[in-house]
């Protein structure tokens, strides 16, 4: 007789220094989220992630993992590596954030226009993005994701344990505060 | 509730079949991929929110199963036409089979088959040989992942290089 086994999915990559990291690096609580930049769900838990950070500024930081699923979001791989090329640059979290803003405008020609509005140069990442060069990147986080438990976007796993509940703030606040007082 | 007998066990062979499968209708079945591990994917049905994230899924993690050389076949009691339709919504391209008439009848016989009449959420790893090596029942709200189906994996190549070895 085999009955529903209910494993709790952890999160098997550590956070490194390689993670894009935002808020402090002593924070109590963190959550990692793999996400997709063409997924509307991960762009309606953005701006309560954001709320989040805001309002646990001391005690949670949120790191961001690549997880583009390409057959259902055709412009979810480009954009995710775009964000790198925008990443190795300095400025991950400012084209993390114009990704999520502007949802409806990852196509290439907008996605262009979106990088000259983060103050980078558009061709100079358009070539590294046709050459590749951050695919790498975008797979290694993929593959930690789904050998992780990662089964949609968003996923989050807070203090390295999947966060199995909703994504609005009182969930996520919830969620912060029970990790932070665990 | 599942299948009053339970979900197959590991160390059981697999049953045989051969079902329609997306995209063109041919008859597939584990049998034809002696050799190679063999994912078999029992979902409820096309088109519901939860197996469309888990076929997307496992379509976007179509590479890390290649490294394994492992084959997936999704599985549900829908029509070969619903199939076609689902996965060319969601770019899936990896075989779905109907398990659709004789309806259920290999769900059935993994049991992996609900009293509703839609197959159990239901993961089972075959070895190369067709033996079951792990499978895995989850509720049928809820999106397994792969995280388990790696581990299976990654134990069957571990198992292997033991006896080379």
């Amino acid at each position: 007789m085999s009955t529903p086994l209910q494993v709790t999915a952890r999160l098997r990559d550590p956070v490194t220094t390689d993670d894009h990291i935002r808020g402090p690096a002593d924070a109590a609580v963190t959550i990692v989220e793999y996400g997709d930049f063409q997924c509307q769900f991960c762009g309606a838990a953005y701006p309560n992630l954001h709320e989040l950070l805001r309002q646990r500024a001391d005690t949670v930081r949120l790191v961001y993992r690549y997880f583009p699923i390409a057959n259902v979001h055709p412009y979810a791989e480009r954009a995710a590596e775009t964000a790198e090329a925008a990443g190795v640059r300095g400025r991950f979290w400012e084209m993390h954030d114009w990704l999520y803003e502007h949802q409806d405008q990852l196509d290439p020609v907008h996605l262009s226009l979106g990088v000259e509005q983060v103050g980078l140069p558009p061709d100079e990442l358009n070539a590294e993005v046709e050459n590749r060069a951050h695919a790498d990147r975008v797979r290694r986080d993929f593959v930690g994701g789904i050998r992780s438990g990662v089964n949609g976007t968003p996923t989050l796993f807070v203090n390295g344990i999947r966060h199995d509940g909703g994504y609005d703030l009182p969930d996520l606040l919830t969620a912060a505060d029970a990790a932070a007082n665990a | 509730m599942s299948d009053p007998n339970g979900l197959i066990q590991p160390g059981r062979a697999a049953p045989g079949f051969a079902l329609p499968a997306t995209p063109d209708g041919a008859l597939l079945g584990p049998e034809q991929f002696r050799g190679r591990p063999v994912v078999l994917a029992f979902y409820p049905a096309d088109w519901s929110p939860v197996c469309g994230d888990q076929m997307s899924l496992y379509q976007s993690a179509a590479p890390v199963f290649a490294q394994y050389r492992a084959v997936v076949l999704g599985l549900s009691v829908d029509s070969i036409w619903s199939h076609r339709a689902f996965a060319e919504s969601r770019g899936i391209e990896f075989p779905l089979l109907a398990d659709f008439e004789p309806k259920g009848e290999v769900a059935r016989s993994y049991g992996a088959y609900m009293a509703n009449g839609e197959a159990a959420r239901a993961l089972v790893v075959l070895d190369p040989a067709g033996t079951v090596t792990w499978s895995y029942l989850s509720p049928p709200d809820v999106n397994p992942g792969a995280d388990g189906i790696f581990d299976a994996l990654d134990q069957l190549a571990a198992d292997r290089k033991v006896m080379a070895g």
